[in-house]
């Protein structure tokens, strides 16, 4: 369990990881994955009961990347906790590569389940959450929703089925960053009010800022002395975080920068980071 | 043989309460227990038994998720919900993943009967064949879905089962034959072939019955396993007897007959005539009036029988 000050260092090794990852692809999920960079790290580093070296471990929590397009930044958290060698991101969206574009079960250990097709991993992760009840045993579920996503009418029935079985050890992760690849998520297809919706369905809802290490440390504190009701903490990022040109922009949802473009994210990332080692 | 009839969702049903001892399988429902016969599951086993509303869509992700975590689900509706509205979360959260799902989608076909169109789902099977993975079986009577559900339990991997509503009459017994990807001769014959599958091994018993009185030797092969289809047994069937006619209650596009022609036609051309759905949604009306107004029945593999020999002789 790594402290703050190293959580803030590993989100921008993954906002860099990311920038050049899909760069050297031509091709990929920018905004989306520089946005949940904090809530990768702290989740990787932090929170999830896990052992990279033994990926199949039964009493390991769960983690389930439902939105499988900003996979980079779970690919980047992954190497950086010792799931496979960094060197193995500069394969991303290349041929014979285990980093395919959404993430394969079947080729990367530690990837839980495969995902690509919007609004099916929260039914996965209900589905792994019940088994645990089954069998009484104590790992948790953690599932990355993005906004748009529930767009689809599957996860509301996948959100009923955790209010069913009071599924209290599974957490829901909204990526809340307002926007999806046509535009603003309000105008695309009307989302709110999220939270009221979700305690309509009798979830447990809790607030964060999703680009604070030091809030997300405090909710996923707070998420382990809740009981009785399934957890979705609503994460409010920025899409882009942490590169100028690409904030709240729903242009770089799925677009790779330019060679000189990632030069630049890269610098102001270091720039970034020599903060963070400042302050450290 | 007995004249015992009895329905393959009975087969599905009764089996799943005898292989039920296996903590392994978990049973779900989209609001259906009765009509899949998954209420004996549900009565045995409640712990095991989830009632998952009418959400198919959420039914099979927890499905796929719960076969990740090292159960064996039974995902239980009619064929014409599962496959047909869900066909993304079997392709990706089910197949992709590799997840150990077992399907069992009853009321498959024409013979669902008054239900209508809507309730009669005639391309499941090209559908199900065309995913990575999935195995497709189609059994022909009760006693054979007890095998089918009992093998496909102890397979690693996504299997479709595909069953029907009505009593049927009893082609095999328990001491039949019975193995996942090997087709069964039920009648040898010299002249030509006939392969089907479900409920039309009935009819191509009977069709080969009369050809007998016609002089004709019909070979009847019931073919359950549609995927992976017996690449062998079918080139010796073509080898031997030069002819092929196939029989489904299915569309005859990318079901049994195409399974079937995929073979012939790469390895060993024979002539072939495919009984099946011609295209066309179905109607309300008793089973039997339906097999007859679309050409689903004994005669009408007689016909093609005639036909087909035509064809070989030139």
């Amino acid at each position: 369990m790594e402290e703050v000050g190293h959580l803030k260092y590993r989100a921008n090794a993954i906002r860099q990881d990311i920038i050049k990852m899909i760069s050297n692809a031509g091709s990929g999920h920018p905004a989306g994955a520089l946005g949940m960079a904090d809530v990768f790290a702290v989740l990787y580093f932090h929170v999830l009961n896990h052992d990279p070296k033994n990926p199949s471990w039964e009493e390991r929590d769960r983690l389930i990347l439902s939105n499988g397009h900003i996979c980079a930044a779970r690919y980047s958290a992954m190497a950086h906790s010792g799931y496979f060698p960094i060197k193995e991101l500069k394969t991303f969206r290349k041929i014979d590569s285990r980093l395919q574009g959404h993430p394969s079960y079947e080729d990367l250990p530690g990837v839980e389940s495969s995902s690509g097709s919007l609004g099916q991993g929260l039914s996965i992760a209900v589905g792994m959450a019940l088994t645990a009840k089954l069998d009484n045993a104590n790992h948790k579920v953690y599932c990355i929703l993005s906004d748009g996503e529930l767009d689809e009418g599957s996860v509301w029935e996948s959100i009923n089925a955790a209010n069913k079985w009071n599924l209290d050890n599974l957490i829901v992760i909204l990526d809340r960053n307002n926007i999806q690849i046509s535009g603003d998520t309000e105008k695309v297809w009307p989302l709110n009010p999220l939270r009221k919706k979700f305690e309509a369905f009798n979830w447990e809802v809790l607030d964060v800022d999703g680009n604070d290490v030091m809030k997300l440390v405090g909710v996923f504190d707070r998420v382990n002395h809740l009981k009785g009701k399934p957890i979705i903490v609503i994460a409010n990022t920025v899409p882009g975080k942490g590169v100028s040109f690409m904030e709240n922009k729903a242009e770089w949802h799925g677009k790779p920068p330019a060679k000189d473009q990632a030069l630049y994210a890269l610098k102001e990332l270091s720039v970034k980071l020599r903060k963070i080692e400042d302050d450290f | 043989m007995t004249s015992e009839q009895k329905a393959t969702r009975q087969g599905y049903g009764d089996a799943l309460l005898e292989i039920g001892e296996n903590e392994k399988i978990v049973v779900l429902s989209a609001d259906l227990s009765e009509s899949t016969k998954t209420n004996l599951f549900e009565e045995k086993y409640p712990k095991r038994f989830f009632q998952c509303g009418v959400a198919e869509q959420n039914m099979v992700g927890m499905a796929a998720g719960m076969a990740l975590s090292g159960k064996i689900p039974f995902v239980s509706t009619f064929a014409a919900f599962v496959p047909n509205r869900v066909l993304d979360q079997i392709r990706v959260s089910v197949c992709y993943n590799d997840a150990n799902v077992k399907f069992g989608s009853t009321h498959a076909g024409l013979t669902v009967g008054e239900d209508g169109a809507t309730h009669q789902a005639m391309e499941d099977i090209a559908v199900m064949r065309a995913l990575p993975r999935m195995t497709v079986i189609v059994p022909c009577d009760y006693e054979e879905t007890k095998k089918a559900v009992a093998q496909a339990a102890a397979i690693k991997g996504p299997v479709y089962l595909r069953l029907g509503r009505n009593k049927v009459r009893a082609m095999t017994n328990k001491e039949t034959p019975f193995h996942i990807g090997k087709a069964e001769t039920f009648k040898n014959g010299k002249d030509l072939t006939i392969i089907a599958c479900g409920v039309m091994v009935k009819e191509a018993m009977k069709a080969a019955a009369e050809l007998e009185r016609h002089n004709i030797s019909a070979e009847v092969v019931n073919c359950h396993t549609i995927k992976p289809i017996d690449k062998d047994k079918i080139l010796d069937c073509a080898k031997r007897t030069g002819a092929i006619v196939t029989a489904e209650e299915h569309q005859r596009y990318g079901g049994l007959g195409s399974a079937v022609a995929e073979v012939v036609v790469e390895n060993y051309p024979v002539p072939m005539e495919f009984i099946a759905m011609n295209d066309s949604f179905g109607e309300s009306g008793k089973p039997e009036e339906l097999l007859k107004k679309y050409h689903l029945t004994s005669d009408d593999i007689f016909s093609a029988a005639k036909q087909v020999l035509n064809r070989k002789k030139k």
